[in-house]
């Protein structure tokens, strides 16, 4: 916490909001440059020609094509020069050339974008909702059956290999039982519109989101419940329990708002895991994002698009985070611009 | 003493120990009890568990032992993630005592480094790092501990400057003790606690961040590893559900173990925070 009187606007709060707004911008591009930067060191470190690792190895790249990324990445220039170059590049949206798709790397990630976040944001919402939910009832019923069950289970999955947990319900759910799709995100060759099609990728969406989402399921089911507890430990909850105010009540009044947004926050940070998740995730179920491009990628051994993923992924997560930290900010107005 | 005895109150933090010991027996034997290498064919291949009882989890497509190759990995699987927990706690450690100890403008810099390294995407980077750099066990160790010490990191600096002003250390100041000294001597062993509480949880992400890896394929390829074989067994998950089943099974409870082991020494360190997490 800052004291107040060493900021500017004090008093003045949509000010303040702005002030606060552009810092967290500011702070956001410079993660994202990093990114960039990082990328290109990475391009330099690796073992063999920044050409060859430009172009994807594994034989992608032939000699007229990396004679041409040369000359445009100045390779023969001084290293200050040729970041300035890529930095260039990567500003004005150019990626970088898929030599194996045949595609500009932009293009190729912009065009799966959506199904990635799709996915990541059904998960996100499944696991926070039933998390929350989960959490909150074995605070409640703490120390009966249903807390250690709970727990249990959050144990249990939050020790699970999310990819290991999609192979298995793949194993039950697909192949066993023939319940749902193994894989895809609509049906080959149905050719749904409107309602249809929407439904068709809800039922697609379905082994991928729990499958990704149970992780971060058990991670908030523990948080929501250590911080319901501790909630439930303070003063003012005593006093309303001591003013004879009914258990349901205070936690419905009293608990859950001062308990239930520390999750949020933390799951907001923990978006980015999420991401992460979604490349086995899309891995296991052939789900067209930019998860499953990736691990393409990692097999074709074409790293420009790798790298860009990268890049995109750590932008998506600024982003959530600024957004994040924004609602957390309108919600809660305690908190100060903290850096 | 006392400590043991906080310790075992918590049966669960007993069991995990328990599991964890056979673990590592496992590895440990793995060569006596398995001289074959467990990328060799051994038997017919895709024996279901029990079929033959010298292979008693069956056999792959390549009619490679089930359980060899879980002995095997149990290996790497410890392996990494003890040894990248250490480099991430050696990274996390020098960088958060710096930043709390000499604060202003270090703190400032080495906290927005911590920052960087703590939004971008942990598992994205790995891989990128992983792939770049031609995935060997040394990479993949490196890779892992240079996406997880960023925890490590915040949680030193933050003991750090809380002990920077109490007396015994501004006696050591006033001695005349060198920075380093103080930092090494005097600050650091009043912060093993909480770092050794986070650092036993660590090598359970590793763990699993280390399978998540190999099942991408960006596994060591001189070594057997679970994630790999659960990789391999993707494209037979209909015909021989033993191949994923049960190395998936041991990174779950190995896993499991050490988060066990995590909580009772958290209980156990810091009676006063009972209940907190991370």
């Amino acid at each position: 916490m800052r004291p107040p009187f060493r900021s500017a606007t004090a008093g003045n709060e949509p000010l303040k909001t702005l002030d606060f707004l552009f810092q967290r911008l500011i702070k956001a591009a410079f993660v994202v440059l990093g990114v960039v930067i990082l990328n290109f060191l990475l391009i330099h470190l690796a073992p063999g020609d920044p050409a060859a690792v430009m172009a994807g190895e594994a034989g992608a790249g032939d000699e007229k094509f990396i004679a041409q990324l040369r000359a445009q990445f100045g390779l023969d220039q001084p290293l200050w020069w040729q970041l300035v170059t890529y930095l260039g590049n990567v500003l004005t949206g150019d990626l970088g050339f898929s030599y194996r798709n045949n595609v500009p790397v932009a293009e190729l990630i912009m065009e799966r974008l959506p199904a990635t976040l799709l996915l990541t944001a059904s998960a996100f919402l499944f696991s926070l909702l039933l998390g929350v939910v989960l959490g909150v009832l074995a605070a409640y019923k703490r120390g009966t059956l249903a807390d250690s069950l709970i727990m249990t289970g959050a144990l249990i999955f939050y020790a699970t290999p999310l990819f290991w947990v999609a192979l298995m319900a793949v194993l039950v759910f697909s192949i066993h039982l023939d319940w749902l799709p193994p894989f895809d995100m609509e049906s080959i060759g149905a050719d749904y519109t409107g309602w249809a099609r929407f439904a068709d990728i809800a039922y697609h969406l379905i082994l991928p989101t729990v499958t990704l989402g149970l992780f971060f399921t058990a991670l908030y089911t523990r948080l929501t419940r250590a911080s319901m507890l501790e909630v439930m430990s303070l003063d003012f909850v005593k006093t309303a329990r001591a003013k004879g105010v009914p258990k349901a009540r205070i936690i419905r009044r009293h608990v859950l708002r001062n308990a239930v947004l520390p999750v949020f926050t933390f799951a907001s940070i923990q978006a980015g895991q999420l991401v992460g998740g979604a490349v086995l995730t899309e891995t296991v179920f052939a789900w067209p994002g930019i998860g499953r491009l990736m691990f393409d990628a990692l097999l074709q051994r074409d790293y420009p698009v790798l790298l860009g993923v990268f890049l995109v992924t750590a932008a998506v997560v600024v982003t959530v985070n600024l957004v994040a930290d924004l609602l957390y900010r309108i919600v809660d107005p305690r908190i100060e611009a903290a850096g | 003493m006392t400590f043991f005895r906080r310790y075992a109150q918590h049966y669960g933090a007993l069991v995990g120990l328990a599991i964890l010991g056979m673990v590592l027996l496992l590895a440990l034997l793995a060569p006596l009890i398995y001289p074959v290498s467990p990328w060799q064919g051994v038997g017919e291949p895709l024996l279901g568990p029990f079929e033959d009882p010298a292979f008693p989890l069956g056999t792959d497509m390549l009619g490679r032992d089930i359980a060899a190759g879980l002995a095997y990995g149990a290996r790497v699987s410890l392996l990494i993630g003890v040894v990248s927990t250490a480099v991430a706690v050696v990274i996390g450690v020098s960088i958060g005592a710096l930043a709390g100890f000499y604060g202003g403008r270090i703190d400032d810099l080495l906290m927005r480094f911590t920052e960087f390294f703590q939004t971008i995407p942990a598992f994205a980077m790995a891989i990128v790092l992983v792939a770049i750099f031609n995935p060997t066990i040394t990479s993949i160790t490196l890779a892992i501990a240079i996406v997880s010490w960023p925890p490590v990191a915040r949680l030193v600096r933050g003991e750090f400057m809380s002990l920077r002003s109490r007396e015994f250390v501004q006696a050591a100041v006033v001695v005349g003790q060198s920075g380093p000294r103080i930092m090494l001597t005097q600050i650091l062993p009043n912060t093993l606690s909480p770092i050794i509480v986070t650092a036993s949880l660590m090598v359970a992400t590793a763990i699993l961040t280390e399978s998540s890896l190999s099942f991408l394929g960006l596994g060591d390829r001189n070594m057997m590893s679970w994630g790999f074989m659960i990789g391999a067994a993707r494209t037979m998950l209909r015909e021989a559900w033993w191949m994923s089943v049960f190395p998936g099974v041991a990174i779950l409870v190995t896993v499991l173990a050490i988060n066990l082991i995590g909580e009772g020494l958290n209980d156990a360190m810091n009676p006063h925070l009972r209940g907190r997490k991370g």
